[in-house]
């Protein structure tokens, strides 16, 4: 028992860093941007998360650094650096109208350069790894709840034992689903994806909605990124680790039929088969063999969702397409 | 909505077309462009743009033997554009490649390891060739299938073969094929296994330039080009015209998965000689960027692919020599690539400014 409780908890952690990328890519998404930029981007949050919380406790000295600013200051920077790159993607596909594929492959090498650049550049500043306070590491990484809480047999590891970021990404999940379905600007965004001319004729201005959407996207799923360094890596610069998180955030879009509480529990899942290779071992599989299994999961994921046919089940209708007016 | 009529500070129109000579121009510009934004990230280092560019020069060219290993680094790159440039006309995206030239690299490393004392030098690489095509050419069939049959998103299914190749790659380095145990590396192909060499450099060189030629005139002058380019304007057309969309997919498909296993062929007998996960070590992503900065044009590929091979060759050396690290080639290719595809937008478009003089946009 206690073994299925200690996957699901380290499931959930990683579930928290696929749910980040996921949502934002849900959000931009919505609005007719496909952009493969994500693992670009979760490098780009990742570093800059780390550099930003690092910057600030040098600044202030690692025994007066408050947890709670440093995890404000990770988040803000890595959504900033979400953002710019998001930013980029959107001037040259919505304004400059290039094609959102190649941009995005564009995004994901030059985000992974950057990402990859700037952990090393802090690395190299600072003379060996970068590495935080144990005070900061466990601020990020603990829990939150109430200790009573926690304490509930078998639900309050299950439930309580998250670091703040599991609810942070968990409400966010439900405000984006109240906003997609409750709010005027949610419908209006959701009328962008589907169909950009009718939206247009019908006054929306599609630019707007386009831009807005892929740059809090792109930030969003940054912080992703940031998660995956202060939780699972250690507050340590860890790239190898961060490869391939992004794409199968892009692909649990997918999976989630663009649905952000669908996301909750679908990253929490495909956590689980991230991690499940460390935690259940299955005899005369190899480990090798059993790490491409999230891999392998998400190629039968895509060919099932591809068969079903159902009108409910599908993509934003003008998703990877660029809108011109001139062009009818 | 206001009510009064506006005139916008500026509007766009669709340019019918452009003088070939201004198109290049504003491509070149472009690059340079890029080169100057790429100085941002050498000066945060603290370093001297212009000292970097020129040690990136001198340590991919500096030297008789560096040449040699920006040629090498530059083999498999243009092998790869080549083998993208049909998807991508297609519009299909392959972004796969990395996968099938794992999958041509372990079929041709079978043979290697197993076959080298069964047949004469020349057989055993020519079987190693044809085998590496058929795998990589499977790889690459397995998701045009899938895409052909029900639609399956073909960006999200190549890049998970990918993975799963590699993981493949890594349980046969560590299990059946490891060769001291533990050592956890797969041992070192006999000599009759490897690509002979032609002026010091691994005959792969003649292996690719003769596919630029053959990738051109496929793709110019060929009943199966013609198709591939009407099914990336537009499908439905293609359609309309008669042609089984599907079977074309996987054709093409086929072709450009063989072609990336020849180049993992190409790798593992000509540079490695052995193989290990990383035998395909980003080449796949690289080579997008070869394929689309050179417009899918085969011979403009030769070019795009050495520029790349100095950059990434010079930013290794960058690294050991100033400390900066290496991965500054990626961000500028990721800039060279941001600057090439905004420029199009002024060879399509012009931009018209609100006093009525149509006005030509110098280039970004």
């Amino acid at each position: 028992m206690s073994a299925i409780i200690a996957l699901i908890v380290a499931a959930v952690t990683f579930g928290t860093v696929l749910m980040f990328g996921t949502l934002g890519e849900i959000l931009t998404e919505k609005s007719g941007n496909l952009n493969l930029g994500v693992e670009g981007i979760m490098y780009m949050g990742g570093a800059f998360g780390l550099a930003g919380a690092f910057n600030y406790e040098q600044a202030v000295g690692a025994a007066s650094s408050s947890g709670l600013l440093a995890i404000l200051i990770a988040i803000i920077s890595a959504f900033a650096a979400g953002a710019i790159a998001s930013l980029v993607y959107g001037f040259i596909t919505i304004t400059l109208r290039a094609n959102q594929n190649v941009t995005g492959l564009a995004l994901t090498i030059f985000g992974t350069g950057v990402g990859q650049f700037t952990g090393e550049f802090l690395r190299v500043r600072e003379g060996n790894f970068v590495a935080l306070s144990n005070h900061l590491k466990d601020s990020f990484a603990n829990p939150i709840m109430p200790k009573f809480l926690q304490d509930i047999p078998i639900l309050g590891k299950i439930l309580f034992s998250h670091s703040v970021f599991f609810y942070i990404a968990v409400i966010l999940a439900i405000a984006m689903h109240l906003f997609f379905v409750k709010t005027k600007k949610g419908m209006y965004l959701r009328a962008v994806g589907e169909s950009p001319s009718t939206a247009d004729a019908a006054g929306i201005n599609i630019t707007l909605y386009k831009y807005l959407a892929t740059i809090i996207g792109g930030g969003i799923s940054a912080i992703g990124g940031m998660v995956y360094i202060v939780t699972t890596a250690g507050c340590v610069w860890n790239h190898a680790g961060l490869s391939g998180v992004g794409w199968l955030a892009v692909a649990l879009v997918i999976f989630c039929l663009w649905r952000p509480l669908n996301a909750i529990w679908g990253s929490v899942l495909f956590g689980a088969l991230m991690i499940m290779y460390l935690r259940v071992r299955i005899p005369f599989i190899p480990t090798e063999i059993y790490k491409i299994l999230p891999y392998v999961v998400t190629v039968i994921v895509l060919v099932f969702s591809s068969m079903r046919n159902n009108k409910e089940k599908q993509p934003p209708a003008s998703l990877g397409a660029n809108y011109f007016r001139e062009e009818r | 909505m206001s009510a009064e009529v506006k005139t916008p500070f500026v509007r766009l129109a669709k340019r019918d077309s452009m003088d070939p000579k201004k198109v290049w121009a504003i491509r070149l510009s472009s690059i340079l462009v890029a080169l100057i934004l790429g100085m941002i990230p050498i000066m945060i280092t603290g370093q001297n743009p212009f000292t970097a560019y020129g040690i990136i020069i001198n340590g991919s060219l500096g030297k008789p033997i560096y040449i040699k290993q920006t040629i090498k680094i530059a083999i498999p790159l243009l092998g790869c554009a080549l083998a993208i440039a049909p998807c991508f006309k297609m519009r299909f995206w392959n972004i796969g490649a990395e996968g099938q030239i794992t999958a041509g690299a372990i079929a041709a490393s079978y043979f290697a390891l197993y076959w080298s004392d069964k047949v004469p030098s020349f057989v055993l690489i020519l079987i190693m060739f044809v085998t590496a095509a058929i795998a990589g050419g499977i790889w690459g069939l397995i998701p045009a299938f899938f895409k052909a049959k029900w639609n399956t998103n073909e960006t999200l299914f190549t890049l998970m073969m990918n993975y799963i190749i590699i993981g493949i790659v890594s349980w046969l380095q560590g299990g059946p094929w490891e060769g001291r145990k533990g050592s956890q590396l797969i041992p070192m192909f006999n000599q009759s296994a490897r690509l002979p060499e032609i002026f010091g450099i691994h005959c792969g060189w003649i292996i690719v330039l003769l596919l630029v030629v053959l990738m051109h005139i496929y793709m110019n002058y060929t009943k199966h080009g013609y198709e591939i380019a009407v099914i990336g304007d537009s499908e439905n057309t293609a359609r309309y015209a008669g042609m089984n969309v599907g079977k074309i997919m996987m054709r093409t498909m086929f072709l450009s998965g063989a072609i990336c296993g020849v180049v993992g062929f190409i790798v593992v007998s000509g540079a490695n000689h052995t193989l290990n996960n990383g035998v395909a070590n980003g080449v796949g992503f690289t080579s997008i960027t070869v394929a689309w900065l050179s417009q899918l044009n085969a011979f403009a590929m030769i070019v795009i692919s050495l520029i790349l091979a100095i950059l990434t060759k010079g930013a290794n050396t960058l690294q050991t020599r100033l400390k900066v690290p290496a991965s500054i080639s990626d961000i500028v290719t990721g800039i060279l690539l941001f600057c090439m595809l905004s420029c199009e937008f002024f060879i399509n478009y012009k931009l018209i400014f609100r006093h009525g003089k149509s006005e030509e946009e110098a280039s970004k």
